[in-house]
């Protein structure tokens, strides 16, 4: 077991865990934000997906000893009121059914559109062909992104 | 308008205070701290009053519905509340929904499956509402001294227009709360709906983009412990031993124990399907803890013997199954499934002389068709919470199927049924799975004997490996043509392991005066369970691919082909046992060539058609899929849909997407294989999902306009798009597919271009 502070939502918080901890135990068990979802464990899914200093990654292959001293944002803190646009075209085109690896593909598409604001089909769908959708909302997750870069 | 008897459906009437319990299925969702967040013009009104299970006002005429169903992604949550609010015609933005939880007492057939819930539900809600409604009319002719006929409802609103008196419906609540329930309503004329064919959003919406708890896996309280499981490494394998000191040293680790999921009295019914009887359990302080001291774990494990289930069958007799030995592998399968080419199967049904028409036929066509197990893999692993203490539980997980658990749970825990309290947790995907909720009973031992709260959660690979898969299947298909090319008869020969995927009473039989059905099954170790459009997702892909090649060797267009067939069931149907409507059925191959503008072929365009009917639905599909770099490529995805009446029109039109998406990925990518018993995949890296860039670019849903009552959903879009894929990869490539995956053949073909 091990202190560290993490800078997650814009608020340093304590935790004692082993160093080994897949920050997205810590965040689900530790610091109950449980916005970010267990899918795979490999990094595979994409359901576990965080901004790492503005970057998207895989929570759960990130030991917490690794993300001491970064900015990490979850979907919790991606806007304060639900608002950001990525979030506000997830709800105008009503993307999820199940809404489990919603959290995930919303992650990656904020980086996507922090980074490039305004992709091509191509690279939407290279940018979100890391992350599962079970139920197939795929085509609604696209426009969504689309949708989104046009009001960024 | 119609009249119905609210005494069919006596319990959905009940007030909460008539119950014993009922505070604490109002009190859980509102403590698991999800505030409603439906656009909120009235705020929380001081005092609710229950008209019915359903529904209870505001005083402030705030209404909250509850959604009887459990969700897990077919948005019944939204759709049910709608004809809840259609019916007692209030305003749907003063609506707030709340997921009610397992209380049989109160709802009828809380499942989620078979696509049946608006079906099943469609009247009972509608009462419910109209129920609700009546009761509003009549606490206003009270209070206003006027005849109730003369009053109408609009919005949440109730007037007289003779006195001019208005009142909206928060003002009579207290009152029509303590009326009798009238014993019978009107329902409204489907002309007059306002709510229902409008499309809303998904009421969870907002939660979900913002991440809130919504699953059973981020459930948690104070003092609760994890839990993972860890289960024998093969079908056919039972635990020998394990030993504790393994792992009890390590960090945050408290306990280790096996336990058995059944008692051995206990006579199980058709969804309790023993994958692992007997698995060990870890406890400790967090997920990532215990999911360490599972890698750590040294057990032993052995072949498991033959063993005999007893199981609860028709009329309260216990019949005997048996769970066969071995450690079975697919190449086995294969060939076992390949020997019933050669031998007869069980006749199911047979129209005219077949097998005198196959003897004098000009030409035979014979192809067989198969596909692997596939694994559910719902986004959310297997996982629930539990909260058992002396003779009482609370459970709250993912389930389907709460009613199919429960006497399992109660069984298990030696705890009466009425001591136990299960919650529906929002699932992570369902798809047939979570109808076996065994993950519930586990939670529940275990905490049963820490005596904590505890959240117990599969990894992917324990999720992937713990069995209630899709069936593997076969199908052969035999055609007898004459010298003109004219059908004289068809033979299916079909069946799995461990079951029949024959559905032998469907299209094309009764368009045919020669036909023979037959059925065979193979035993198995290997546990399976329904899966999105159990059955038809294998032979409505088989029997569509194989009418198309007919089509082609008749020179006949495969939808007019069809049509063809359609209207010789419709107009002289062979044998009276046909469950299909051969009308409805012409419909939708007749709407999805309209939209997909069939006539008009492209040349750089491939495509193939398919149709089907399951969960009382008739669904037409057109795939098209162009050639990029030497590979084909799913373009767009044209789908004709007959589901009756269509309640939240975009919430359907993404289920049908979804549905076309699935069974395009599964189609391509998936499979799962066994070698001595081991699935040989165990997480995303070897089993492949369909993702973002192999989606279709386009796909159009489009429903036939209907008064009928409506009908199934969820599964009907998934079973068709098989086979009018592989057709469509036919007109791509020129070569027909006949084994699921159809991946690894066409990347064996790109090499070879």
């Amino acid at each position: 077991m091990a202190q560290f502070n993490l800078n997650v939502n814009g608020k340093t918080q304590q935790v004692d865990v082993d160093p080994s901890t897949p920050l997205l135990w810590v965040l689900r068990d530790h610091l109950d934000l449980v916005g970010t979802k267990f899918g795979c464990g490999i990094a595979q899914c994409g359901a576990c997906t965080i901004h790492l200093n503005g970057t998207a990654v895989r929570s759960c292959q990130l030991p917490v000893s690794a993300a001491e001293g970064a900015q990490i944002t979850t979907i919790e803190g991606l806007s304060e009121n639900g608002d950001h646009p990525v979030q506000q075209a997830w709800m105008e085109h009503d993307v999820p059914q199940c809404g489990y690896c919603q959290a995930g593909q919303i992650m990656t598409a904020a980086a996507l559109l922090q980074q490039n604001p305004n992709p091509s089909d191509e690279e939407i769908e290279n940018a979100m062909n890391g992350n599962i959708c079970r139920c197939g909302t795929y085509l609604r997750i696209k426009a969504a992104v689309k949708t989104a870069s046009q009001k960024l | 308008m119609t009249k119905v008897n609210t005494k069919l459906d006596r319990r959905s009437f009940l007030k909460v205070s008539a119950l014993a319990g009922g505070g604490m299925m109002l009190s859980f969702s509102w403590l698991a701290g999800c505030k409603p967040t439906v656009e909120e013009e009235l705020g929380l009104p001081k005092e609710w009053f229950e008209l019915n299970s359903y529904i209870k006002i505001g005083e402030n005429g705030a209404v909250t519905l509850y959604s009887p169903n459990p969700e897990f992604g077919s948005n019944v949550k939204t759709s049910m509340p709608m004809i809840l609010a259609e019916e007692l015609d209030t305003d749907w933005k003063n609506v707030w929904v709340e997921q009610a939880d397992f209380y049989p007492e109160r709802f009828d057939r809380q499942f989620t499956g078979g696509s049946q819930g608006i079906r099943m539900g469609w009247t009972p809600l509608r009462t419910a509402g109209a129920t609700a409604r009546a009761m509003l009319v009549a606490a206003a002719a009270q209070s206003w001294n006027v005849p109730a006929n003369e009053i109408t409802t609009s919005a949440g609103m109730l007037e007289h227009k003779g006195s001019g008196k208005k009142a909206n419906y928060g003002e009579m609540a207290s009152l029509a709360a303590t009326l009798e329930v009238p014993e019978e309503v009107e329902l409204k004329d489907i002309n007059d709906f306002k709510i229902i064919g409008q499309s809303k959003k998904n009421v969870d919406g907002q939660k979900i983009v913002t991440g809130k708890p919504l699953f059973g896996i981020d459930h948690k309280v104070e003092g609760m412990k994890y839990a993972a499981i860890v289960h024998p490494p093969a079908f056919g394998m039972r635990l020998k031993s394990f030993d504790k000191s393994s792992v009890m040293g390590m960090s945050g680790i408290q306990d280790v124990f096996s336990i058995n999921v059944f008692k051995d009295d206990y006579v199980q019914n058709f969804f309790d399907t023993t994958t692992f009887p007997e698995i060990i359990a870890i406890v400790g302080n967090s997920t990532w803890e215990v999911m360490q001291a599972k890698k750590n774990l040294v057990a032993e494990w052995e072949k498991a013997p033959e063993t005999k289930i007893a199981m609860a069958g028709f009329g309260g007799n216990s019949m005997e199954v048996t769970v066969p030995a071995g450690l079975e592998n697919s190449s086995s399968h294969k060939s076992r499934m390949a020997e019933f080419l050669k031998k007869p199967g069980t006749v199911v049904r047979k129209d005219g002389d077949p097998e005198g028409m196959f003897k004098k036929a000009a030409k035979v066509i014979e192809r067989t068709y198969s596909a692997p197990f596939l694994a559910h893999n719902t986004m959310e692993p297997m996982n629930c919470f539990a909260d058992v203490k002396g003779d009482r539980a609370v459970i709250y997980g993912p389930t389907q199927a709460p009613e199919f658990i429960m006497g399992t749970i109660s069984s298990s825990l030696g705890i009466p049924r009425e001591n136990i309290q299960i919650n529906l947790a929002r699932m992570g995907g369902g798809f047939g799975r979570r109808a076996y909720s065994h993950h519930m009973v586990e939670a529940a031992l275990i905490s049963q004997k820490i005596q904590a709260p505890v959240k117990m959660v599969y990894s992917r690979e324990d999720d992937m490996s713990a069995g209630v898969y899709r069936p593997t299947y076969s199908a052969t298909y035999r055609a007898a043509l004459d010298e003109n090319n004219n059908l004289l008869a068809l033979h299916v020969k079909a069946g799995g392991i461990p079951e029949s995927p024959l559905h032998a009473n469907r299209f094309p039989a009764g368009a045919l005066d020669n036909y023979l059905a037959e059925s065979w099954d193979i035993p198995s170790n290997i546990t399976i369970g329904a899966f999105r459009a159990p059955r038809s997702n294998f032979i409505a892909g088989a029997e569509q691919s194989f009418l198309d090649e007919l089509a082609e060797e008749m020179g006949k267009d495969p939808i007019d082909f069809r049509l063809e067939l359609l209207k010789r069931a419709e107009t002289d149907p062979v044998g009276s046992n046909n469950d299909y409507d051969p009308k409805r059925y012409a419909g939708v191959l007749q709407l999805v060539k309209e939209k997909s503008n069939w006539s008009q072929a492209q040349s750089n365009i491939h495509r193939g058609v398919s149709a089907y009917f399951c969960h009382n639905s008739y669904v037409a599909e057109v795939v098209d899929t162009v050639i990029k770099d030497n590979k084909p490529v799913v373009e767009s995805v044209y789908a004709a849909v007959d589901c009756g009446i269509v309640v939240n029109p975009d919430a359907a039109a993404n289920m049908g997407e979804g549905a076309i998406v699935d069974g395009i990925g599964n189609a391509f990518f998936g499979e799962l294989a066994f070698n001595n018993g081991a699935p040989t995949k165990t997480n995303f890296d070897t089993y492949r999902m369909i993702r973002q860039k192999e989606s279709p670019k386009k796909i159009e849903v489009h429903f036939v306009e209907s008064t009928e009552n409506p009908t199934g959903l969820g599964e009907p879009l998934f079973p068709p798009v098989f086979a009018a894929l592989a057709n469509s990869l036919y007109k791509a490539t020129g070569k027909r597919y006949y084994e699921q995956p159809f991946a690894p053949q066409l990347e064996m073909e790109n090499l070879r271009m």
